[in-house]
Parts: C-alpha cells; sequence; structure tokens
C-alpha cells in the first residue's frame, strides 16, 4: 500500500461550526483544520460533543452553522456516501446477516467491480488487520477484538481520505486496548491515510495522536501536539484533564518584554517566560506536574530551589509512588511522584522531607 | 426464585388448558368417525370424510375465494405495515404516538362493529360486495397484527448498521434492499403468515361482506344447516385447525429468529405472542 506521507497540505477544514439539538448547543463554533496523513485525536470528558464533530465530518449530521471542506471541497451538505470519509462505528455496526468477506467487501460491491477483484482486496484488506483466513467466518463468530477488525478492514478498503473513528477500543479490555492502540498506530503509518479518532481518553489520545484538540462543552479548549499540551497547558481544566497537575496561587511581581516574574506561594520567587496578556500586580496560578517535584532524600541532593514539606500520605503504584505533601507552612497541598528506583524507600506519612524543583517546570495557566 | 407453585394454580391451569382444547380435539375425533351422527361411543374409523370433501365442488370454490382474499390480505396488510413499522421506528413527527396508537385500535374493535360499519360505508360508496371487499376488511383488521410484529422487527435493529453502509457508499434505497431488508425478513415471513392465518379463519367480516364469493368459514356456517354434513364439516374443520397452528409456530419461529439476527436479546418476548 502507499508509503506514510505527512505533507502540510489540509486535508479537513472546519470553519465556525454550530450545532443545536432543540435547547442543547452541542456544537459552539468549532474551527480546525487536520493535516494530510496525520493521526489526529479529538479528546474530551462525556458529551462535550466529540461525536458530533465527527458525524459533521462523516455527513451524518450537518451543521446549523458554518462549514465542513474535505480535501479543498465544501462537503457540508453532500450526504455520507458521496464522501471521501470511512468511519468506524463505536459499536462497529458489523452487518449480522453478513460473513467476514461479505462486509468487508461491502463497499466495492456498491462499486460493481469484478468479481475476482473484490475477492483480491477483501484478502489485501484482511491481511492488513491480521486477519487472513478469516473471511468465511460468520459476524456472531467474532471476538471484540475482531469485530473491531473487521470494521477497520471494511473502512480501509476504501481508501479513504480520511478514516474516522469513534472510540473504537472503548469496548475492549485493558489489556486488548493497550495492544490495539500500537496496533492502530502502526497501521496508519502503513496506510498514509489521515485517522481522526475521537476519545475520552487521554491517555489513549497522547500515546496515539501527532496532534490532539482538547474539547470541552462544544468548544476547542486547546489544540496542540501531546507534548505541548502536556507541558504548555493553557488552562486549568485542560491541565487537570491531561494528567496530573498542582495547582498554585501566585502574585505577579513584574510583567516585561522578556520575562515574567512571580511570587509562587509556598515556592517563592520565580522568573518565567513573557506573556503579553498578564499584567504587574495580577493574582494567578501557575501549575507544577508531580514528576517535576523531587523529594530529597539525602542531606547533600540539591536543587534549583528547595523547600520543606510534611507528607501527608503515601500511595504506592509499584512503579511510582505518590505522595501528597503540605508545602513549607502553608495549608497548600501538593502531589508528588517519584519513580521507585533503588535507595527509595516509600517515606510514611508525617514524615518531615525537602523538596526540591526546578524554574521551568513551572506552567502560568489563564484562569 | 425456584419456589414451586401451589397445587391449586396447577389444578386450575389444567382445568384450563381442558376447557381451552377439548372442544378442538372433538374434530379429529369425530373427522374419523365412522358414522353420520356426531355422537359418542365411536363406531370405527374412516377416511370417508375426508373423501366428501374432495368432491364437494362448492367447498371447492370456497377455499379458493379463501385462499385468494387471505394471499392478497398478508400481503396488503403487511406492506401497510412495513411503511408504518420503519416510521414509527425511525422518524420522530408530531403526534406520533397517537397516530400508531390510533392504527393499533382495530385490534381491540369488535368485528361485528368493524363488519357493520364496514357495510354502511361501502354500500354508501356503492361498491357491489364481492372477494375485494372482503379483503379491505381484512386488511383493515390484520394491519395492526402486521405493525405490532414488524415494529419490534425494525425498533431491535441498531441505527448504525444504516449508517455503516451510507457511510460505504451504498444509497438509501441500496441501503434498504443490502441491509434493512434482510434483518426484518424474518419478521416479514412472520407478519405474512399471521395475517394469512387471521384471514382464512375470519367470520364475522367476511359474512358481512362476502356477497356471492364466500369465504371457507362462511361455507361452513352454511353447511351447519344439514346434519348429515356435519362430519364432513369436522374433517374440514380438522384440516384447517391443523393448518393455522402450523402457519402460526412458523411465524413465531421467523419472529424470533428476527430479534435475533438484528440483536434484541430480552426484547424477545414483545411481539403479540407474549
Ligand atoms: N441526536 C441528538 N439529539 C439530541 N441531543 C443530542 C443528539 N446527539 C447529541 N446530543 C447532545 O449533544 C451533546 C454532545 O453529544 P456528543 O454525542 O457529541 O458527545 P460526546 O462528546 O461524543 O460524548 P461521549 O463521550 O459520551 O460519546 C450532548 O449533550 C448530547 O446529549
Ligand atoms: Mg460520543
Amino acid at each position: 500500500m502507499k508509503r506514510p506521507q505527512k505533507t502540510n497540505k489540509q486535508i479537513i477544514n472546519i470553519k465556525g461550526v454550530e450545532k443545536q439539538f432543540g435547547d442543547v448547543t452541542a456544537l459552539n463554533g468549532v474551527s480546525l483544520t487536520i493535516k494530510e496523513g496525520e493521526f489526529f485525536s479529538l479528546l474530551g470528558p462525556s458529551g462535550c460533543g466529540k461525536t458530533t464533530l465527527l458525524r459533521m465530518i462523516s455527513g451524518f449530521d450537518s451543521p446549523n452553522l458554518g462549514s465542513v471542506y474535505i480535501d479543498g471541497s465544501d462537503m457540508t451538505n453532500v450526504p455520507p456516501n458521496q464522501r471521501p470519509t470511512n468511519m468506524v462505528f463505536q459499536s462497529y455496526a458489523i452487518f449480522p446477516h453478513l460473513n467476514v468477506a461479505e462486509n468487508v467487501g461491502y463497499g466495492l460491491k456498491k462499486q460493481k467491480l469484478p468479481k475476482d477483484e473484490i475477492k483480491l482486496r477483501v484478502e489485501e484488506a484482511l491481511a492488513l488487520v491480521d486477519l487472513e483466513g478469516y473471511g468465511a467466518r460468520e459476524a456472531h463468530a467474532l471476538s471484540g477484538g475482531q469485530r473491531q477488525r473487521v470494521a477497520l478492514a471494511r473502512a480501509l478498503i476504501m481508501k479513504p481520505k480520511v478514516l474516522l473513528l469513534d472510540e473504537p477500543l472503548s469496548a475492549l479490555d485493558k489489556k486488548l486496548r493497550e495492544t490495539m492502540q500500537g496496533e492502530l498506530r502502526k497501521l496508519q503509518r502503513t496506510v498514509g491515510i489521515t485517522f481522526v479518532l475521537v476519545t475520552h481518553d487521554q491517555e489513549e489520545a497522547l500515546t496515539m495522536s501527532d496532534r490532539i484538540a482538547v474539547m470541552f462543552d462544544g468548544k476547542i479548549a486547546q489544540l496542540d501536539t501531546p507534548e505541548g499540551l502536556y507541558k504548555r497547558p493553557k488552562t486549568k481544566r485542560v491541565a487537570s484533564f491531561i494528567g496530573v497537575m498542582n495547582f498554585i496561587p501566585a502574585k505577579v511581581i513584574a510583567s516585561t518584554k522578556t520575562k515574567l516574574s512571580l511570587d509562587v506561594e509556598a515556592l517563592g520567587k520565580v522568573d518565567v517566560g513573557a506573556s503579553d496578556t498578564i499584567k504587574s500586580g495580577e493574582k494567578i496560578t501557575v501549575g507544577i506536574r508531580p514528576e517535576m517535584l523531587t523529594i530529597l532524600y539525602e542531606e547533600t541532593d540539591d536543587a534549583d530551589n528547595v523547600f520543606s514539606g510534611i507528607i501527608v500520605s503515601a500511595s504506592y503504584y509499584g512503579d511510582m509512588t505518590y505522595y501528597e505533601v503540605e508545602l513549607g507552612n502553608t495549608a497548600i497541598r501538593a502531589t508528588v511522584s517519584m519513580r521507585n528506583t533503588a535507595g527509595r524507600p516509600v517515606l510514611r506519612a508525617g514524615t518531615e522531607t525537602r523538596i526540591g524543583w526546578g524554574y521551568e517546570s513551572i506552567t502560568v495557566l489563564d484562569g | 426464585m425456584s419456589s414451586k407453585p401451589p397445587k391449586s394454580l396447577f389444578t386450575y391451569a389444567v382445568f384450563y388448558l381442558i376447557f381451552l382444547y377439548a372442544p378442538v380435539m372433538l374434530l379429529p375425533l369425530f373427522a374419523f368417525n365412522d358414522s353420520a351422527i356426531i355422537a359418542l361411543p365411536l363406531s370405527g374409523f374412516t377416511l370417508h370424510w375426508f373423501g366428501l370433501l374432495w368432491e364437494t365442488k362448492a367447498l371447492h370454490e370456497a377455499l379458493y375465494n379463501s385462499l385468494l382474499i387471505a394471499v392478497i390480505t398478508a400481503v396488503g396488510s403487511t406492506t401497510l405495515g412495513i411503511f408504518a413499522a420503519r416510521a414509527a421506528a425511525r422518524y420522530e413527527f408530531p403526534g406520533k404516538r397517537g397516530i400508531v396508537g390510533f392504527i393499533m385500535v382495530p385490534l381491540v374493535l369488535p368485528e361485528i362493529i368493524v363488519g357493520v360499519a364496514l357495510i354502511v360505508v361501502l354500500i354508501q360508496l356503492g361498491l357491489s360486495l364481492s372477494a375485494w371487499t372482503v379483503i379491505i376488511g381484512h386488511v383493515l383488521i390484520c394491519t395492526p397484527f402486521s405493525i405490532a410484529i414488524l415494529q419490534s422487527a425494525f425498533n431491535n435493529m441498531d441505527r448504525s448498521l444504516e449508517e455503516a453502509s451510507m457511510d460505504l457508499g451504498e444509497n438509501k434505497l441500496g441501503t434498504f434492499f443490502r441491509v434493512i431488508l434482510p434483518l426484518v425478513t424474518p419478521g416479514i415471513i412472520s407478519s405474512l403468515l399471521i395475517s394469512f392465518t387471521i384471514s382464512l379463519d375470519e367470520f364475522i367480516i367476511a359474512f358481512f361482506l362476502t356477497g356471492t364469493d364466500v369465504t371457507l368459514p362462511v361455507y361452513i356456517w352454511g353447511q351447519l344447516r344439514f346434519p348429515a354434513r356435519l362430519p364432513a364439516i369436522m374433517a374440514l374443520g380438522f384440516l384447517m385447525v391443523s393448518l393455522s397452528f402450523f402457519l402460526l409456530l412458523t411465524a413465531e419461529y421467523f419472529r424470533r429468529r428476527a430479534n435475533r439476527l438484528t440483536g434484541g436479546h430480552s426484547q424477545s418476548n414483545d411481539g403479540i405472542f407474549q
């Protein structure tokens, strides 16, 4: 099949899309572009409008306002059967009265291709998802993981410009889900087709995607690479949706062209990168990830900045331990995660400890 | 939860079944009895009465009328049922509940009322009574049964199957023939069989609307005046009951299959056979 290709060409362009269902506003002004060959994820809590947005791209719903362009053409009012997209449904929607080969070849049969060619391409598609020889299997005799592969093969055989996946892994158990995450990513690289994945699982989005749009309440809250989202979340809400983050109040001492000087409660004074929206004297919130805080076990251990704290509780996860720590003499609590390597015993609640952190680990959040 | 039912309930059930089926059991008893009088004791085995049926020409005409009416009724009410059930299962429109409820009303209307009402209307319209007027009446009473059966078949169908078909490039018509129809076919067969059976056995409406095209039940009713023909009627009754029974069982088999195919699980009992 095709070689992996990531160009800078826009394959999907969504402009100011709004959608109401009665009183419910499912999408509230969404604009977004997706690049060709990209693995793109829509991430957000239940009810935020992810499925609705995907259905706008596939054509099952049409927006009240705004437009959807696919590969340069306006598709806003084009029905699903005339769009260069294909969908893997959350329920997989395997046709129960057809066997695996008939399911996979469903779309090609409509195109009236010769029987031999259909047969060949069905076999090719089944091989792609590791289901060689399953063609004659009846739909009801498939496991959850196999149904998912059939749904994938049935969509990929159409050679769509964009493959849409609505929570394709949520029906699988944890182990299988993790395997499929890797395989899906590999598959995307092999076929080079743009994938748009809907998920509410932040880990899934982080591990698989090139870029992620985080959605809340029918709007895109932030669009970035996994690393960008994790390291530079813009708001408290995004920060707490992607992993764990400690929020600490801070006061802006000075805001200049080159830097922002902050007085962070319990942690002290820090300089961070400049901001053009935050003014001197303003009260803001900063975020710091648990793994950016380090418990200093030895007297000799040092860091950019050190403060003391008391351990309130410890949760042991095998490879990691998460500590709840009360900072300095304040009531502020922070989560600190430590990898359980040699020479790091699990500390008990009540232990007084020194904690170190680096300046660059601070993230300034808007609201 | 596996406590035994009280004995009294069991006795009641036995008596109920005897009451229900004893008269029907008399049919084969006297159908094969070698005597022109319907009375015990039995006097011997014979197939004579069945042979007599074979020779009665008026009966054949009645049978032909009945079959013709039943087939057209089955096709008509099932076709109407498909449209109604599909609309009720897929689309939201104002007053939907009321409309669907209204279509189902003939299910509980006394047939004699329907019969009288129809005859008044048909005569007002200036139509003469014939097999076609019976068909109109039968479609009216069979359509609610068809809708009930088909609605469970349509309701059980996962909507994303249709969307998947559209997504794979198929149009609406193609989706109907390649996905929807195969999945509801068992329901359609079940509906055909049940409305066929109802029409075949129906007496009151047929009696009112039949004109000269006598149906089988109406023919039987006419024969009851001649005691000598009674054993032959018993034989005919036996054949009809056997056929109805067979058709209903087949219909139920298909209805359950429809539910299985479309993925209905716990709902397999929401048809007309509770
Ligand atoms: N057909 C519909 N009719 C009425 N309301 C709808 C319809 N589809 C979606 N909604 C509403 O729109 C909002 C967004 O729904 P959507 O299905 O897009 O959420 P989602 O992000 O996919 O959630 P989930 O993770 O639970 O699947 C919800 O409040 C939902 O109730
Ligand atoms: Mg959804």
